[in-house]
């Protein structure tokens, strides 16, 4: 990997900010989504005390709808604004496709360092364990950033692209978030380290298979 | 080493409707080449097929420097389009857009050469403006300052004057006739005057 390549995919990544700055067409679906998704769960249960678990699929359930509202648009903006082809003239796909990853973990990452905090105030949850919550959220991103990345480069191509991304990422996901709901409660019951071995060697597996594979089918999704 | 297109028995089909057949040629720098044809004869798709955007369904296309073939993923190093399907970044400013493709690219492009290019197609005064508030010309205008920041050996133009007032015809003229004797021209044109600046016409009748 060459630092011209290096250079190239951060000319992507920081092509994708820039614009994104300017419409602010993902950070406004991820961030409303998550923040009325919040409010309206936090209003309902009133005083109604959750356990461990509900917490930590409640928490994971926001990100993962957050992230079909917005993460797909990386390359569904390129197709519909004609700009795909003016790529594919100039960048490799796995350039392109390095700076689309990294483009959407950002996105995530901002999406929970926002998230986690009002999420821990509304639903007054207690997190004996942040070093353990917050790796396990970080291999959350990486590995839902993979996932949704490729998928979106998928959906992007086709004719109907609202359901399908939901659809095809729903089965893929369904593995990641099992096991960051289960690291997620055992940060949340501190568990310690012990408690969420199985869950943290899950994530950190499906992160590395879900972006390597990505990379390599990524040729053959772009130029499909 | 003299830098050749070729084209062997190439065949497109779109199900059972087969654009091109057989279409076998071969070009090389310096020479130009005009594709035309009635709308819907497969000008655009053979262009695109040149460009490796989309697969032919039989045949090959190959750039060949002297006898050795250049690898299907480096040929984009090689060429460049221009389409009216293809497009920019319209909330970046015509700079931003110079300077990201040409990092794509792999030049460095400082701000005289940017300034060089944007006075070339005629928008040195709208460089700082977002793509977005351009007119469709100048949109155009500004492909070709994208196209030919990578100095590119192969210059393929779909439709090249479509859009263009007559200043913006006479700046493609200019880069057409510059590219004919630098580099290699393939344009895909029914307009009588862009044909008359290549070497040779294809006409695709099916």
């Amino acid at each position: 990997m060459s630092s011209g390549w290096t250079t190239k995919a951060l000319a992507v990544l920081a092509k994708d900010i820039r614009t994104e700055l300017r419409t602010r067409y993902s950070l406004n679906a991820l961030f409303m989504f998550a923040f009325t998704t919040l409010v309206v769960v936090s209003f309902s249960l009133g005083q109604l005390s959750l356990g461990v678990q509900v917490l930590s699929a409640l928490y994971w359930i926001i990100i993962f709808f957050a992230s079909m509202s917005a993460l797909s648009g990386v390359f569904v903006k390129e197709e519909d604004a004609k700009t795909a082809q003016t790529l594919r003239l100039f960048a490799r796909p796995s350039v392109i496709y390095a700076g689309k990853l990294i483009y959407n973990m950002l996105l995530l990452a901002i999406l929970c360092a926002l998230l986690t905090p009002l999420y821990v105030v509304f639903m007054n949850v207690t997190v004996p364990d942040w070093p353990l919550f917050l790796v396990v959220v970080l291999l959350g991103i990486i590995g839902l950033s993979g996932a949704t990345t490729i998928i979106g480069a998928i959906v992007a191509k086709a004719n109907v692209r609202g359901a399908l991304f939901a659809v095809l990422s729903f089965p893929v996901l369904l593995p990641l978030l099992v096991a960051a709901i289960g690291g997620t409660d055992a940060a949340l019951v501190g568990a310690g380290w012990a408690g969420a071995e199985n869950h943290v060697k899950f994530l950190v597996a499906y992160a590395v298979i879900m972006i390597t594979t990505s990379a390599v089918l990524f040729d053959f999704v772009w130029n499909g | 080493m003299a830098l050749s297109l070729t084209v062997e028995k190439l065949s497109k089909s779109f199900g059972a409707r087969k654009v091109i057949k057989d279409l076998s040629f071969t070009v090389s720098i310096p020479g130009s080449l005009g594709i035309t044809g009635r709308n819907g004869s497969g000008k655009t798709t053979l262009m695109k097929i040149l460009c490796q955007l989309v697969p032919p369904t039989n045949g090959k296309v190959a750039i060949r420097e002297g006898e050795a073939e250049i690898a299907s993923t480096d040929c984009f190093n090689y060429l460049k389009m221009i389409t009216p399907e293809m497009a920019l970044y319209e909330m970046l400013t015509g700079y931003e857009n110079l300077k990201f493709f040409s990092t794509l690219a792999g030049v460095r492009l400082d701000h005289t050469e940017q300034d060089e290019l944007l006075e070339r197609v005629g928008l040195i005064e709208r460089g700082d403006d977002l793509v977005l508030a351009y007119s469709s010309g100048m949109k155009q205008r500004l492909k070709y300052a994208v196209a030919l920041l990578a100095k590119p050996a192969i210059l393929l133009l779909d439709e090249p004057t479509s859009n263009l007032d007559d200043a913006g015809k006479a700046i493609v003229r200019e880069i057409i006739a510059r590219q004919r004797s630098e580099g290699m021209l393939i344009i895909a044109t029914n307009e009588a005057e862009d044909l008359k600046q290549v070497e040779h016409v294809i006409r695709l009748d099916n």
